[in-house]
């Protein structure tokens, strides 16, 4: 079975914000809510700085507190490559998913569900990749099956040095970052 | 120095979290509290004394049911997709202790109803006669009377302990992430409760009772705290840092005065002076001990989600 | 640790009340106007005009409803995918602060007030006063502001009507001194897009141009291109950038200080041998008298004025040099920095000469574009007048009009009065520096029109307005690109305008036959124009419809695949030495002078870009006012813990003349030097009918009061402002 994940060069992501506003438009979400953002994660004093750029959205947890914790069964892990998914009429708006996110990647949506990163599933269903993977401009982002040893996230994987968030929450991320 | 940005700014969540406001503190202070009258009904049913008109244990169940339904409400008001509440019920989802409260939640009720039955209050019994014959039939099987005891101990105890577990379940906030939580509610929820029997009681040996069980309580309470604490700056470094936001950050000052001062260690001597026969029974202490309670769980549900892994940069 | 105080508590749930209020999916905002409203995607090509960089993009109907826009495949300048600008493109289309219909004044200018006139009204007043101001001063007397390719049409109407003067803010206030001083380097300028071989150069040196943060699609695909080559990057701003952060050197430089390391550089290659001495015998004009002055300039001599250590001078110069002619020293975009510009950029130029990067693989490639005749339009009257922008050449090597010129010239009346103003698409007092100048200048005006999508500060002070549809709700002039590929590409509407927007290739039209030029307009509509030149280039308009873009033949690119090596200089050769800067009265070979500096305790005000924003154009486009709501004012972490401000909090800015800004964010950082200050340009919006974008953040142009003029061209630095910092109550 697929396991999908995203994979992001920091060195060639240089924080356009292009994934989020493409995010914006695809999938609708309203205005002053984010489904994926951009970190800059500055270390050092002037002039010896280093700084890593990253987009950031819901992991997709292999391990989903925001699953677990859910009383209703509304967060779960959707089939197709264990795209971690929120039934909007099965939420009743507990919070209880917000508050077990170590990324805080979700958020309550206007309308009262629990919202996030659906990893675009509506066109990952049709073989497109997602769409803020489809508009990066500087192609920093890569989106696969982290199960297929020939696809070409874990390629590489394999080949470079990554990291993931907050690895140490045993949430088992599957959004890998490229050093 | 380390500069983290962050484009996103969802709110409730950002700049930190920020989803419960004091619906969620109040409801779990009212849950742990249920929990600890439930315990005690069920003590002095267990123990025989309901058939003594005056005991507290005939009042408390009915009393239990009003608070515990006003904390619910409470927790509904919280709920941002109300319309879809029944949802609960159509589930049983067994890692996630919303689902157990909201199934605990459900049998407490005809729990505390058949503790009410058991001798129904005056009020009523002059209101509905037929109450009267519904208790006499049951006091009539002892056994069962007993277990009925038993059982409001049983799910008082885990009434008490969710309130915690709810919590110390959502790992990503340091601050709950442990399990002397589930602990820490439950005694404090027991505290709070013998509190509040102490001042409603009408017998003198009942509220000494009490007020002696109180200090025991919260004489554990601050040895739970201590645990507590000491778990979390033995932990990683952000469960230090959430500590710290306790003991010397943004939510020092209530913990210490409310928490700890005004809500363990004032009524602690006041009370320890009191069933020493020094100074007598007011109910000043147990104020201060009900007030600490609610204010432990604000301190512990604002603090814990300002406590996060990013980085514990905050 | 840093405790969440009472005060961010409140301004928490404050935001959140905002929030809540403000809630509503963006594309729920305004329903289209829908004729016909069709079930499921569609799809259109178009091209962008967010920014001017006029990316290929498609735009995507849902269900008959504007959903969003994407890359165009075929589109060799956006390789199929958008900025960030271009896909929040919709954002435009659904601003509900957009322009509605045409608006004549009522009060004063600048005080916004107006009444809603129909076009036939608004056209006709203009066309009354034009007639007016032609017979009291003549047709000169109209100038033309502009920016974009969508001025096209509009110029040619007031071509018809005898106009000659047209500026664009962005040759005097942008790229023209580094077209100048590669024009008199090589004889070609840099152009637009720019021909820097980004991709392929090995070696990339970027001196304050902030690629990445500054998304000009192209250059910041090519970017990442280079580093993910491994290209060697290095960077000089005084600011850490995002591209300082991809560098393998990043040089802190002193602000203003640019020319003394570019000097210094080719120094260490000149007198270390390390410049292409095959291509600058072969190509070059004057080495030898370059190479005597240049050797004076010592990375020693550097050092105090640039702050950069002479051994890290000496280790960019090699690292230059080791990967020539695959190094490309990037001439940057927005130049106008301190009045030196045009040397400096020739500086720039020269140090590309040694490389021997101009023409070659890696350095800067010639461009090419697809032949397509322009419409045969009768002939536009001989104007009887010289331009007013550059009175007696006073700046000899301006090859285009300047703006601040013809500004000089409404103010004064000299060498003749300017009295009607068309602007088009430029928001002038957050493009020109001091916009009380322009305020006055304004003021002597008969005639004030500014057509634009939304009310921007400019459009406050206009007599009459006119609404413009957006770029997806109309058809421009198409796109014949100089590039690296030929093509040709087309704007096509996309969707209706809401309300009473009107294209400009039809206010254009109808504007002239309001004049009585009906004539120079023998098409009836815009598809016939374009029909007409595109079938002329031999080329299928139903395919140019389909496909949005056609591409031309493969023709070189550099010259190892058969470009000539053709310098238009005086020289026919890449001047070294130029002998007509020496007869101009200038320096011949560039020479550094150390800027002035700021009265104690300022800060020298620094701009830029963000990559969601461009110019003062998008702060109300929904998307992307989200994306970056407000701007912020980077201050060195050590300045500010003397101030004792933290991240987040409000400060104001005052400049050396008094002008106190509006109140803004401050962004606590190490990624900036301590003696400047860096904020994004755009923000602070003043009109009142920019009701989202009003009052966020500050502006900076508002903070320009000063600007040193380049003596070359007539460019206006804007570097030369200092600042000091306002506690906020």
């Amino acid at each position: 079975m697929a396991r999908f994940g995203m994979v992001i060069d920091t060195k060639k992501c240089v924080g356009c914000m292009d994934c989020v506003v493409a995010c914006k438009t695809e999938n609708d979400v309203p205005e002053a809510f984010n489904r994926d953002w951009i970190v800059q994660d500055v270390r050092g004093k002037n002039p010896d700085l280093h700084m890593e750029i990253r987009t950031e959205r819901c992991n997709h947890c292999d391990n989903p507190p925001c699953v677990y914790c859910c009383p209703t069964g509304a967060s779960h892990v959707h089939d197709l490559g264990g795209i971690v998914l929120v039934t909007h009429d099965l939420c009743i708006g507990c919070k209880a998913c917000l508050a077990s996110c170590p990324y805080d990647a979700r958020f309550i949506h206007p309308e009262g569900y629990a919202d996030k990163c659906t990893f675009c599933v509506h066109r990952v269903e049709r073989g497109l990749d997602p769409a803020c993977v489809s508009v990066c401009p500087t192609h920093c982002m890569y989106f696969g099956d982290l199960d297929d040893p020939n696809s070409q996230v874990s390629k590489l994987l394999a080949s470079r040095k990554n990291h993931s968030l907050i690895p140490e929450a045993g949430t088992k991320p599957q959004m890998f970052y490229l050093v | 120095m380390n500069e983290y940005t962050t484009t996103r700014h969802n709110e409730l969540v950002d700049p930190s979290l920020h989803i419960w406001g004091w619906e969620i503190p109040v409801y779990l202070f009212i849950g742990g509290l249920v929990a600890g009258m439930m315990i005690i009904t069920g003590y002095f049913i267990f123990k025989g004394k309901y058939k003594d008109k005056a005991c507290v244990c005939r009042s408390l169940p009915l009393l239990g049911m009003i608070i515990l339904s006003a904390g619910m409400f409470a927790l509904f008001l919280d709920l941002e997709h109300k319309l879809y509440t029944w949802r609960l019920y159509l589930t049983f989802k067994a890692t996630s202790p919303m689902s157990w409260g909201a199934w605990i939640l459900i049998v407490v009720y005809p729990t505390m109803i058949a503790s009410f039955l058991v001798n129904v209050p005056e009020y009523f019994s002059r209101k509905f006669p037929w109450m009267v014959g519904i208790s006499e039939k049951l006091q009539q099987h002892k056994y069962a009377v007993k277990n009925i005891g038993v059982v409001n101990m049983l799910l008082g105890g885990l009434l008490g302990i969710y309130t915690g577990v709810l919590l110390s379940a959502l790992g990503a906030r340091p601050l709950w992430n442990s399990s002397m939580l589930w602990l820490l509610f439950l005694v404090s929820g027991l505290s709070a409760a013998s509190a509040f029997v102490h001042m409603v009681a009408k017998r003198v040996e009942e509220r000494e009772l009490l007020a002696k069980a109180d200090n025991g309580f919260l004489i554990l309470e601050i040895f739970v705290i201590g645990l507590f604490i000491i778990g979390m700056l033995t932990s990683t470094k952000v469960h230090i840092q959430s500590a710290l936001v306790l003991l010397s950050g943004l939510y020092a000052p209530a913990f210490w005065v409310f928490v700890l001062g005004i809500g363990i260690v004032i009524p602690l001597i006041l009370q320890l002076l009191a069933v020493n026969h020094k100074i007598k029974h007011t109910p000043i202490a147990p104020i201060m001990v009900i007030v600490g309670g609610l204010v432990l769980r604000f301190v512990i549900v604002y603090a814990g989600q300002y406590t996060h892994w990013v980085d514990a940069a905050f | 640790m840093n405790p969440l105080s009472r005060r961010k508590f409140l301004k928490i749930s404050g935001a959140t009340i905002a929030a809540a209020a403000a809630v509503g999916t963006i594309s729920k905002a305004i329903e289209t106007s829908d004729a016909a409203k069709q079930k499921g995607i569609q799809k259109i090509p178009t091209f962008c005009d967010i920014c001017f960089w006029k990316c290929g993009a498609i735009a995507y109907l849902r269900n008959g409803k504007l959903w969003k826009v994407e890359g165009n495949p075929l589109d060799p300048l956006s390789r199929g995918r958008l900025c960030p600008r271009g896909t929040g493109g919709i954002g435009a289309h659904y601003d509900p602060d957009r322009l509605r219909s045409p608006l004549i004044r009522t009060q004063e200018r600048g005080e916004e007030m107006w009444k809603e006139v129909t076009w036939d009204e608004a056209l006709g007043y203009i066309a009354d006063k034009m007639q007016k101001i032609k017979s009291q001063y003549g047709a000169e007397s109209m100038a033309l502001f502009s920016h974009g390719i969508g001025v096209n049409f509009l110029k040619h109407t007031l071509k018809a009507y005898g106009a000659i003067n047209f500026a664009a803010p962005s040759f005097a206030q942008c790229r023209g001194p580094r077209d100048v001083g590669f024009k008199l380097t090589y004889g070609e300028d840099v152009s637009s897009p720019e021909r820097t071989d980004i991709k392929n150069s090995q070696c990339l040196v970027l001196i304050g141009s902030h690629l990445g943060e500054n998304m000009h699609n192209t250059q910041a695909q090519e970017f990442a291109d280079a580093v993910q080559n491994d290209a060697s990057i290095i960077v000089v701003d005084p600011r850490f950038s995002v591209a300082a952060s991809k560098a393998k050197y990043y040089l802190p430089i002193k602000p203003g200080t640019d020319l003394a390391l570019l000097l210094a550089w080719m120094n260490v290659i000149v007198s270390e041998n390390l410049y292409d001495k095959e291509y600058v015998e072969k190509y070059g004009f004057g080495f030898e008298q370059f190479k005597a002055e240049i050797l004076s300039y010592t990375p020693e001599w550097a050092y105090p004025e640039t702050g950069i250590e002479p051994k890290l001078i000496r280790a960019t110069a090699r690292e230059m040099a080791r990967y020539k002619p695959a190094t490309l020293i990037h001439p940057g975009r927005h130049v106008t920095w301190y009045g030196d510009d045009a040397q400096r950029s020739r500086a720039i130029a020269l140090l590309n000469a040694l490389m021997g990067s101009w023409g070659r693989k890696g350095g800067f490639y010639y461009p090419v574009n697809m032949d397509v005749p322009g419409y045969p339009y009768p002939a536009y009257p001989t104007p009887a007048k010289e331009k007013v922008d550059n009175p007696n050449k006073k700046y000899p090597f301006a090859h285009e009009a300047i703006t601040t010129g013809i500004r000089e010239a409404t103010l004064t009346g000299n060498p003749y009065p300017i009295k009607g103003w068309f602007v088009y698409a430029t928001n002038l007092l957050q493009a020109l520096p001091n916009e009380d100048i322009t305020k006055q200048a304004i003021q002597n005006l008969d005639l004030m029109v500014v057509v634009d999508v939304i009310p921007s500060e400019i459009a406050g002070w206009a007599d009459v307005v006119l609404p413009e549809s957006v770029y997806l709700e109309r058809y421009d002039d198409i796109n014949v690109e100089w590039f690296r590929d030929s093509f040709v590409a087309l704007r096509q509407p996309v969707v209706e305008s809401p309300h009473e927007q009107k294209p400009n290739w039809w206010i254009a039209k109808k504007l002239a036959e309001k004049l009585g030029f009906g004539n120079y307009y023998p098409w009836k509509d815009v598809e016939e124009y374009i029909n007409h030149r595109i079938t002329a280039a031999g080329l299928s308009f139903d395919e140019l419809k389909k496909n949005g873009i056609i591409l031309g033949a493969n023709q070189p690119n550099y010259f190892d695949e058969g470009v000539p090596a053709e310098f238009p200089t005086p020289s026919g050769k890449i001047e070294f030495f130029s002998l007509q800067l020496q007869q101009a009265g200038f320096d011949p070979v560039p020479k550094y002078k150390r800027p002035a500096g700021g009265p104690a305790g300022s800060f020298r005000l620094l701009y830029g870009r963000a990559p969601v924003h461009s110019f003062s154009r998008t702060q109300s486009n929904r998307i992307l006012s989200d994306a970056m709501p407000e701007n912020e004012v980077w201050l060195n972490a050590n300045i500010a813990e003397r101030y004792g401000l933290k991240s987040g909090e409000y400060i104001k800015l005052k400049n050396q003349d008094g002008v106190v800004s509006n109140k803004v964010k401050v962004k606590v950082t190490e990624r900036i030097r301590q003696d400047c200050i860096y904020m994004v340009h755009g923000f602070g919006h003043t009109a009142k009918g920019l009701k989202h974008a009003f009052g966020k953040g500050a502006s900076d142009s508002q903070l320009l009061t000063r600007f040193e003029t380049d003596p070359l061209m007539g460019g206006t630095g804007m570097n030369v402002n200092f600042v000091t910092i306002e506690m906020e109550g």
